[in-house]
């Protein structure tokens, strides 16, 4: 079993979650500035693009094959940036809606935690089985 | 690492904010300065925000900065009253079009968005120490 392997679903996930929770800061950051425009993107979407460019390449990130090819940063961006659809327009046609973003900093920080405890308890699960015999 | 950028849009709008802050201090404390530094009476003075990305090719996270501050646009309020020395030959005194209502509400809005950007970055924060948490329990 390759641990590095197992824990890449939660790698992948852990950090678009990061990634999520940098756009809606933004968002929030410019609540007052004239014009701007609320995105996010759908993060079932970017996973789901995550897995399938998985399959094809199984790891993530360009292939490396010579000392003169650029290192690169895994994959690029996985997501695709929307704007969200707003339900009160303002007058300096700003779209975004504090209760929206706040709602969904919250649900995305809680996730995060999820995730977090979710890869403890595989580092649990794999304590364990090294110290079973051990009493 | 992509929670790092969240500090610095949060903190870039705070920066933003409190300097909407500052003009609103400086409008309601010269809301009846009928003479300013430069002989007339003072005019209103208003923040203008702009989107602005952390860094280069990021174009998922942007940060806000003032691109200007504008001196408001609307008349002077004119008061009646001849024995002021500043008087003009019909006795009118020009005082500031700063509008005391629309600063007061300036205030407000820049607070609760001021608390609103802390609370994000403390969430950030808290993201960050449950990742450093993994692997200890």
């Amino acid at each position: 079993m390759d641990i590095a392997k197992s824990l890449a679903v939660y790698r992948k996930a852990i950090d678009l979650r990061a990634q999520r929770h940098e756009v809606l800061a933004s968002n929030i950051a410019n609540a007052d500035t004239p014009n701007y425009k609320a995105r996010d993107f759908d993060f079932g979407e970017a996973m789901k693009g995550a897995a399938s460019r998985w399959d094809e390449q199984k790891n993530l990130g360009l292939a490396h094959t010579s000392s003169r090819h650029f290192m690169t940063r895994g994959g690029g961006a996985d997501y695709r940036l929307q704007f969200r659809n707003e339900y009160q327009s303002a007058v300096d046609g700003n779209t975004v809606e504090m209760d929206v973003e706040r709602a969904q900093i919250a649900d995305n920080a809680l996730q995060y935690q999820i995730l977090t405890q979710l890869i403890s308890s595989r580092f649990q699960g794999l304590r364990t089985a090294m110290s079973g015999t051990q009493g | 690492m992509s929670l790092f950028n969240v500090f610095q849009v949060s903190s870039s709008a705070m920066t933003a904010q409190s300097m909407r802050l500052n003009t609103v201090a400086s409008n309601l404390a010269n809301a009846d300065s009928i003479v300013s530094s430069d002989g007339k009476p003072y005019r209103s003075k208003q923040v203008v925000f702009e989107a602005v990305p952390v860094s280069a090719g990021n174009e998922a996270s942007s940060g806000v900065r003032v691109r200007q501050i504008v001196e408001s646009a609307a008349p002077q309020r004119m008061v009646y009253d001849p024995k002021n020395p500043a008087a003009d030959e019909k006795g009118y005194v020009a005082f500031p079009n700063v509008n005391v209502v629309e600063e007061m509400t300036n205030m407000i809005s820049a607070s609760r968005s001021y608390q609103t950007n802390v609370e994000v970055m403390n969430t950030a924060k808290s993201m960050m120490l449950r990742t450093l948490q993994i692997g200890q329990g």
